[in-house]
């Protein structure tokens, strides 16, 4: 039945490997990136991005910190002039709101919505290994300045 | 040299595998959580929220005529 013919049999291993090989680059490819160009996270990230100018005294006063589940949390209220204290307050939970929907958004545009949790616990991590010093961060429960 | 056409079953049947393998190997990367690409994502997004790397003068966005909202 088979004909063991040598050129034929080194045809085939040639299309294996061509196959392999495209098979590793794209694994190589959706493994390098995940999607997070799509509109929906596009306007999250520009909206974060404007209120970190909003955001950015307060990490620096201490009244606002990084907190350990990929939010921000206002730790200090008293660091706040009263008079500003409605805004900061509007301005957490706001971005709070915007990073539950990018880490929402993330996980969908990548088709797998359950990845979320993961993706929060990624960026957790990452906001507070990047928190510039002098910002207070959260490690377990407890708070400690950078 | 290799005729193209003509395939021998052996052959055909190794092209099958083949595809069959490529397609198994997609499903399976997307089944796992792509820890590492997820980080690098997350640290563009860092980058742009947190305007940093300003130096570079990379910033995808520049807010400058943003100014006097409300």
């Amino acid at each position: 039945m088979k004909s063991p013919s040598m050129p034929s049999a080194s045809l085939t291993g040639r299309v294996a490997a061509v196959f392999i090989g495209l098979a590793l680059a794209f694994a190589v490819h959706a493994q390098g990136n995940l999607e997070i160009d799509t509109p929906a996270i596009s306007a999250l990230r520009k909206a974060m991005q404007q209120r970190h100018a909003q955001l950015a005294p307060l990490y620096a006063s201490g009244a606002v910190g990084i907190a350990a589940d990929g939010t921000v949390s206002l730790r200090d209220a008293a660091a706040v002039p009263l008079a500003q204290r409605a805004q900061a307050n509007a301005a957490v939970a706001a971005e709070n709101a915007d990073r539950a929907a990018l880490y929402r958004e993330i996980a969908r545009a990548n088709g797998h919505p359950e990845w979320e949790g993961e993706v929060r616990r990624t960026f957790a991590q990452r906001w507070l290994d990047r928190a510039q010093p002098g910002w207070w961060v959260q490690q377990g429960a407890s708070w400690s300045r950078k | 040299m290799y005729r193209e056409d003509g395939m021998n079953p052996a052959a055909r049947w190794l092209f099958a595998a083949a595809l069959v393998a490529s397609t198994a190997a997609c499903v399976t990367i997307n089944i796992y959580f792509p820890a590492a690409a997820a980080e690098k994502a997350a640290d563009r997004i860092i980058d742009e929220v947190w305007q940093l790397r300003e130096g570079a003068g990379s910033a995808p966005v520049t807010p400058p005529a943003a100014g006097g909202t409300k």
